[in-house]
């Protein structure tokens, strides 16, 4: 989705016009999200699962556990890899092929702040140290797209790893042996959330749609845990932000992050 | 990259950092404009002992032609380690990493260009890490920018480049590849001085609401730092000898 058109100026227009009066072109307040509907353990055979639902925007994700010969200078940690993916059914600008730029920073993005929130206790992964460690991998599947994949594909990814359940091995001979039909919980130490934000003109506004994210200056995706601390973040977009705008986008994304944060929780009690 | 000593001291009672350093120092940086032949513009930096190479060609045809755009020029960057500049070799191919840092580092160079004027052109940004030692995005940023104002592309401000982030508790500025592996936050930023715009910014560690706001100030004031040095590298080129 790029170029611009004279209907993209008319609309970009139209949604500044809007901004300037205090509105968005759906409705919405600047720091409301979209309605978000997370269902869980929709694919019963991954060991954890999630359907994200954020606006129009919808991803798929699901947990895979399998064990994996650690990295040679992190034997002592498990594994942890989220990955994403735009279907093509998910929309008619998509192409099949090897990942572009924005696709790669989308899967890095999710993938940071997952992992840098500390969400899963790595240390607790460890079968035989540095020979075999648990490899939890996340995989992202866009199957609908109306903008801010960031943040559907990561609370896709989050609800997913909350409601996994990790297979139980048994050590034998320092080689470890699948106990049919058990498992552990996984062990989970934090929630993370990430906000992202668009800034159009001088407005931040909170999940923006496909219109506002193809006419927006510049984007941050700030990540939050359960501690109201700041985990990762990363800008994109083709212009900046001032130092106040950076202040301001980190207290929307710890507020709006707590709000989603209870949806999650919500969303995956009882598993 | 790199192995991690966890043995180091990041932070001594004197507040002396790893390398000697205080908390608000940057390591030696040195630019040099104009360092290649055939390229339009290009700078050479080193950065503490990062050494990286920043070519411009361009405006020029776009090649694969579908991406020109008609109403202005467009920014292309690739951002490359060489195979040699890190412990172990590094599989040259292009990871996601360096696909990852090309897009920020255009998308932080894009604000400071102005090419309306050259329609259905591109600019390329080369960018080669010969020696890596963390805190390579922002020294790779920092002689981008150079290289660009050398090939005479029009801008509205330098960016300048330079990271903050958090060792032992403490929030520091340029974080070199021994913080980076042992710390606990990296903050890369690129920053235009003039027009006080960050267009660059990433993080991956945990920060307090508070270590935050301090991590971009102390963030921002090393860009202002980087940013007279890359001053300096164009004064040098341009008015020392009186060439030019």
């Amino acid at each position: 989705m790029g170029h611009n058109s004279v209907i993209d100026q008319l609309k970009k227009n139209q949604i500044v016009d809007l901004l300037n009066e205090g509105n968005r072109l759906d409705g919405r307040k600047f720091d409301e999200h979209r309605s978000l509907t997370i269902d869980t353990n929709v694919i019963p055979k991954a060991e954890g699962s999630a359907r994200a639902r954020l606006g129009d925007t919808e991803v798929v994700a699901g947990v895979k556990v399998q064990v994996e010969k650690p990295f040679p200078d992190t034997g002592d940690k498990g594994m942890l890899i989220c990955t994403a993916e735009i279907l093509p059914i998910a929309h008619p600008s998509v192409e099949t092929g090897p990942p572009g730029p924005p696709v790669v920073e989308l899967a890095r993005v999710v993938d940071r702040g997952i992992r840098e929130s500390g969400m899963i206790d790595m240390k607790k992964l460890v079968l035989v140290e540095n020979k075999a460690v648990i490899g939890i991998f996340s995989d992202n599947s866009v199957t609908d797209h109306d903008g801010n994949l960031f943040d559907a594909c990561s609370y896709a990814s989050t609800a997913a790893i909350l409601s996994s359940k990790i297979p139980k091995y048994e050590i034998k001979d320092e080689v470890p042996v699948l106990v049919e039909g058990e498992f552990t919980e996984t062990p989970i130490t934090t929630i993370p959330v990430s906000v992202t934000m668009a800034r159009i003109g001088e407005h931040i506004v909170v999940d923006p749609n496909s219109d506002e994210w193809m006419i927006m200056d510049a984007r941050i995706t700030i990540t939050t845990n359960s501690d109201g601390n700041i985990v990762a973040l990363q800008k994109g977009g083709s212009d900046g932000f001032t130092y106040e705008q950076l202040v301001k986008c980190s207290e929307i994304s710890i507020s709006v992050g707590s709000k989603i944060r209870e949806i999650i929780k919500q969303s995956t009690q009882g598993n | 990259m790199g192995g991690r000593d966890p043995n180091v001291v990041l932070l001594d009672e004197n507040g002396k950092r790893s390398d000697g350093r205080t908390v608000n120092e940057t390591r030696k940086v040195t630019i040099k404009a104009g360092v290649l032949k055939n390229a339009n513009g290009s700078a050479y930096i080193e950065f503490g002992e990062n050494k990286i190479l920043a070519g411009i060609y361009g405006p020029r045809d776009v090649h694969p032609k579908h991406l020109s755009n008609p109403d202005t020029g467009i920014l292309r960057c690739r951002y490359h380690m060489s195979p040699f500049s890190v412990g172990e070799r590094k599989n040259p191919a292009p990871s996601r990493r360096e696909v990852e840092i090309s897009k920020v580092i255009k998308e932080a160079l894009e604000p400071a260009v102005i090419l309306d004027q050259f329609p259905r052109t591109v600019v390329d940004i080369f960018l080669e890490i010969l020696q890596a030692d963390g805190g390579t995005r922002c020294a790779a940023l920092a002689a981008a920018s150079v290289a660009l104002a050398d090939a005479g592309i029009p801008m509205r401000d330098m960016v300048s480049a330079c990271a903050a982030g958090k060792v032992a508790d403490t929030v520091i500025l340029d974080v070199n590849n021994e913080e980076d592996q042992a710390g606990q936050a990296d903050m890369p930023m690129g920053y235009m001085p003039n027009l006080k715009k960050i267009t660059l910014l990433q993080l991956d560690g945990v920060l307090t609401p508070e270590e935050y706001k301090k991590c971009v100030e102390v963030g921002i004031d090393g860009c202002n730092q980087v940013y007279e040095i890359q001053k300096k590298a164009l004064e040098e080129k341009y008015f020392s000898k009186g060439d030019q």
